[in-house]
């Protein structure tokens, strides 16, 4: 009785620590700016609401349709929680129902969880709601145009966030992992933006309150347009390119001095997970383990502080 | 719905049960953080590390092999990293032509491959071992002494809470959708795939309205009963020597690992 696992949940392993830590960083900045915005603009009334409709995309998870040939759509939900819901409010409730997923179900890792909330919910929940926002107030077509097209990118934007992790990693080759994954999320995102689509429309026939152009509007300001649509084009305009001269983009990579992060590590504060001046022994890696664990520590303080002094 | 179809949790009397929650969630992480800090090959700290997990098992009372048994849900995932196997930064070792892709297996890729796998492979295990042993709720309430914010806590405690509940409102969905999709022998039920995905995006708004609507009674029903913002636990929760002579034991063998891997 699990979701089927969709092929973005990256497991522990697969992504390089220092990756893991970078995104966790990303992800835990990112949600502390949701709580404290959620925070301000929402109730307390709306934190079972949050919580039951986490609960909601990971059961309509579970929901399934046939496609072709043995294969079958599902849904991520991330798109569609940050249109009902606004984006804040979608972030924090694709965290928590990843972090279930991860910890309950072992459906993606506990270090790469950063990576898996960002992917997965950061970006979905951006991408999704800045493209809806943008044709709020014009006729239904357009929106539902907007929304699906946004539930589409958003499925293809984190399939292609998750191929360059994992090159990043030095876990997959860039040729072979990005075509691979962007050919199967092509499709998956045509089944997402089907289904958020049509249960958009079936939300505007009974709710139609839920989804107003005021409703919408207030759930988020007009940078998420921009944000959306940025993010979204460099997506739909990096992804191609990619597949098409996958060693274009490595020699980039390699000329900006990117590449060297994952592929053998020769990564600047922690290189090969040692410290410098104290040279390659065992206490040197102990060291470094140390500080990665701070690093973690500091961060999870960071945030309970600074959320208890708001809350 | 029965909340075993869910829950991972193992009820048994046994010294990781006890154990408090907090040590168990750190240990898991510093244990998955472990494996990440292990280099390429260091397969005597691999082989170490598992021989960790299984005295863990032991520990549980549900063992050796309890998460051995279990530990195969990543390997769909490894997939990904098969085209490590090719990376062009070792001694290549043969010549694989299919097509016109010309494919060169190398010492380093396939080391590389090989500890990725065993890497994720622990760090599964080790995170079964932590649900197996821990309830939900002890588990969130973990969270929240080790300063996750509260109100992610919460969420997560009310997703898990109303899980089995939208779960059974998702079955009678698709056992009402399962009854009007009676189809001949050999004949497919149903139209085109986008007319395959109305009804599946209409299922998803009706279950969408059913839970919008419930989370308002719920929450009626809470504040009726007392709800403050915050959700109680009867288990105190709190640290005690055997606790921290645990915490001590497992991060000397952690740190004990990461010596022997490196040497």
């Amino acid at each position: 009785m699990q979701s089927s696992p969709a092929p973005l949940h990256i497991p522990d392993g697969f992504l390089s620590l220092v990756i893991s830590l970078i995104f966790w960083a990303i992800t835990a900045s990112m949600v502390g700016i949701a709580i404290s915005k959620t925070n301000k603009s929402l109730g307390e009334k709306q934190i079972p609401l949050m919580g039951v409709m986490a609960a909601f995309i990971f059961a309509a998870q579970m929901l399934n349709f046939p496609v072709a040939g043995g294969t079958s759509g599902h849904f991520l939900g991330g798109a569609l929680a940050a249109i009902v819901l606004g984006p804040w409010a979608a972030i924090l409730v694709m965290t928590a129902v990843i972090a279930v997923q991860g910890l309950l179900f072992q459906d993606g890792g506990l270090l790469v969880m950063g990576a898996n909330i960002f992917n997965m919910g950061l970006l979905t929940a951006v991408i999704g709601y800045g493209l809806y926002r943008a044709a709020a107030g014009r006729n239904k077509g357009i929106r539902y145009a907007a929304a699906g097209i946004g539930a589409w990118i958003a499925v293809f934007a984190a399939a292609l966030l998750t191929s360059l992790q994992l090159w990043l990693s030095g876990t997959s080759q860039l040729q072979i992992v990005l075509p691979a994954m962007l050919g199967v999320h092509v499709l998956i995102g045509i089944g997402e933006a089907a289904v958020t689509v049509a249960a958009l429309a079936f939300i505007e026939q009974t709710r139609p309150d839920l989804l107003d152009e005021k409703a919408t509007a207030e759930k988020g300001g007009r940078g998420w347009v921009y944000a959306g649509i940025v993010i979204a084009l460099f997506a739909v305009i990096l992804s191609p390119l990619a597949s098409a001269f996958p060693d274009g983009l490595e020699r980039v990579a390699k000329n900006v001095g990117f590449l060297g992060m994952g592929q053998s590590a020769p990564f600047e504060i922690l290189p090969d997970y040692t410290i410098p001046f104290l040279g390659e022994t065992a206490l040197s890696t102990i060291v470094a383990g140390a500080v990665g664990a701070l690093v973690l520590l500091g961060l999870m303080i960071v945030i309970g502080q600074s959320l208890r002094k708001k809350a | 719905m029965h909340s075993n179809a869910f829950d991972r949790y193992h009820e048994t009397e046994s010294r990781l049960h006890r154990l408090d929650p907090r040590v168990k969630v750190v240990m898991t992480t510093l244990f998955i953080l472990s494996n990440a800090l292990l280099p390429d090959g260091a397969w005597t700290a691999f082989g170490l590390a598992w021989i960790f997990l299984l005295w863990a098992n032991q520990l549980s009372n549900l063992g050796a092999n309890f998460t051995f048994r279990r530990s195969f849900l990543a390997l769909p995932f490894a997939l990904a990293a098969v085209s490590a196997i090719f990376s062009p930064l070792g001694n290549p070792l043969a010549e694989w032509r299919l097509g016109s892709l010309i494919l060169i297996p190398t010492d380093y890729g396939l080391i590389k491959f090989a500890s990725i796998l065993v890497r994720s492979w622990l760090s599964v295990q080790a995170a079964i071992l932590l649900v197996a042993t821990t309830r939900f709720p002890d588990m969130i309430h973990a969270f929240e002494h080790l300063r996750v914010p509260k109100i992610l806590t919460t969420i997560v405690s009310f997703l898990y809470r109303y899980l089995f509940v939208l779960t059974d409102e998702v079955m009678r969905l698709l056992r009402a959708r399962e009854s009007r999709s009676a189809a001949a022998p050999a004949q497919r039920s149903g139209r085109s795939v986008a007319w395959r995905a109305k009804v599946m995006g209409n299922m998803a708004g009706q279950l969408f309205l059913r839970s919008y609507e419930r989370s308002d009674r719920i929450y009626n029903a809470m504040l009726a009963r007392g709800y403050t913002g915050q959700l109680r636990t009867l288990n105190p929760h709190v640290m005690k020597s055997s606790d921290w002579l645990f915490a001590a034991l497992a991060i000397f063998l952690i740190l004990l690992l990461q010596l022997i891997g490196r040497l």
